[in-house]
């Protein structure tokens, strides 16, 4: 590791003045799961450190209005074990129950995870299939941003140089809606996915009222498949009918070859595994697929 | 090379050390502390050897700078034992022959501790799921996943 500055602010906005004076040389670490890593392999140098460990007041979980205000520093595990996102919001705990292991989710940060933008996560698959925004705060205020609009490519976001991301807010499903997140693991229990999917499902008198399905893993960023899910709204769930709009999602699927499949088999993936979390969603709203 | 002086209490004792910034937690307590019962084995926080735990949660210590655990209690192998009696995850381990080289011990102790420590009587199930990012390459699973269902035992029945 090359050396750096370490800094350690005590609020937001005391961090907000270290990430200007210090500028794009710096880095802003929370858990450190992402970036220590990173920077011990040297694929990140900065000259200073900005550690939010000492902020107090980011790490909460409120529920207001129909949605849930995720603190930026609330870590995964809290997530999790969390009563009351498990009752009001299954598919979020169900997916940062599935990242790495405990070990990881223990220090690993919601907002450090969102702002690392690798490909690779779990938790954007099914919180862009939730319709999360990000709260993004600089000196000049704070803005709010649809997380499909906050991811960006590999490893890039739409987070300024000046800006800290201080919380993730989620709508709360109503109560009749399905939900799935699948991780498909051919190797390890803790490794990332070859390809994920999430869907949410709400059936109104055997019809799709709403549905969102998204994909992780086989593309720049996690994406949200609206030709997909067009194709199924307003009908009824068959399976010709699932896995035709499965297989649309293929189109947006634009994965890279590694050791955990070829792009090719990737691609091949996402259809699959977007039908099977259709599937299950529909599954879980009560209505199994028509015609079986 | 940028330093700093940091805080840790370990074990229950204070110490302060001025570290490199760039100093992992491990290397902090290995070499700066000189507990060399930590191990780091893959050094990308994937393998569980170097697992001691951090104002109570068990944590990667490979992938984690000194200068952030700046202030923070943390306890090692070295704590486990009390008053020369073996901590029951320690004696189990040894009783159930939960380990054969070694290397991965330490990490499986502390991690089958933090469990014990949150859920007293674990299932098979959630044994299995709390220890998976903990790698024994000797593959001794039966005997730790046995060793640490004991231990909860044993401490659930004194």
């Amino acid at each position: 590791m090359n050396s750096f500055e370490f800094f350690a602010p005590t609020s937001v906005d005391e961090a907000l003045d270290l990430i200007v004076s210090k500028g794009e040389d710096a880095k802003i670490v929370a858990g450190g799961t992402g970036l220590v890593n990173m920077m011990k392999q040297r694929l990140v140098n900065p000259e200073a450190l900005i550690s939010l460990g000492a902020v107090r007041g980011l790490d909460g979980l409120e529920i207001s209005d129909g949605k849930v205000r995720i603190g930026a520093l609330c870590n995964h595990q809290a997530l999790v074990k969390s009563a009351e996102v498990g009752q009001m919001l299954p598919l979020l705990a169900e997916t940062y129950s599935k990242v790495a292991t405990v070990r990881i989710r223990n220090f690993a940060t919601v907002g450090g995870g969102l702002v690392h933008g690798d490909p690779n996560q779990d938790p954007q698959v099914s919180l862009l299939a939730l319709n999360a925004d990000v709260s993004l705060r600089s000196k000049s205020g704070t803005r709010t941003l649809p997380l499909k609009d906050f991811m960006v490519d590999y490893y890039e976001t739409a987070i300024r140089p000046d800006e800290l991301l201080i919380d993730a807010l989620v709508p709360v499903l109503p109560n009749n809606a399905g939900y799935a997140y699948l991780k498909f693991l051919p190797r390890t229990a803790d490794d990332y996915a070859t390809v994920s999917a999430a869907a949410v499902t709400v059936l109104e008198d055997g019809v799709l009222k709403d549905v969102r399905v998204a994909f992780g893993s086989a593309a720049p960023t996690a994406r949200r498949c609206q030709e997909t899910e067009r194709m199924l709204t307003g009908q009824r769930p068959t399976p010709e009918a699932l896995r035709a709009a499965a297989e649309k999602a293929k189109d947006l699927a634009d994965p890279v070859s590694d050791g955990r499949g070829s792009a090719a088999y990737k691609k091949e993936m996402v259809g699959v595994f977007v039908r099977r979390a259709l599937e299950k969603a529909l599954e879980r709203a009560g209505g199994a697929v028509n015609g079986r | 090379m940028i330093k700093k002086r940091i805080a840790l209490t370990v074990n229950g004792q204070r110490h302060e050390v001025e570290v490199p910034t760039t100093r992992t937690l491990i290397d902090c307590i290995r070499y700066d502390l000189g507990l060399t019962g930590s191990v780091e084995g893959c050094g990308v926080g994937v393998c569980g050897a170097c697992t001691m735990l951090l104002n109570g949660k068990m944590i990667s210590s490979c992938i984690y700078l000194a200068v952030m655990a700046d202030g923070a209690e943390i306890n090692t192998i070295e704590g486990l034992a009390k008053d020369g009696q073996l901590d029951p995850v320690q004696q189990a381990f040894i009783d159930y022959g939960g380990f054969q080289c070694g290397i991965c011990t330490s990490g499986q102790i502390m991690a089958a501790r933090a469990l014990i420590d949150e859920n007293p009587r674990p299932t098979v199930d959630q044994v299995k799921d709390w220890m998976m990012g903990n790698l024994c390459r000797c593959t001794g699973y039966y005997k730790i996943l046995e060793s640490i269902l004991k231990a909860a035992e044993a401490e659930a029945a004194a």
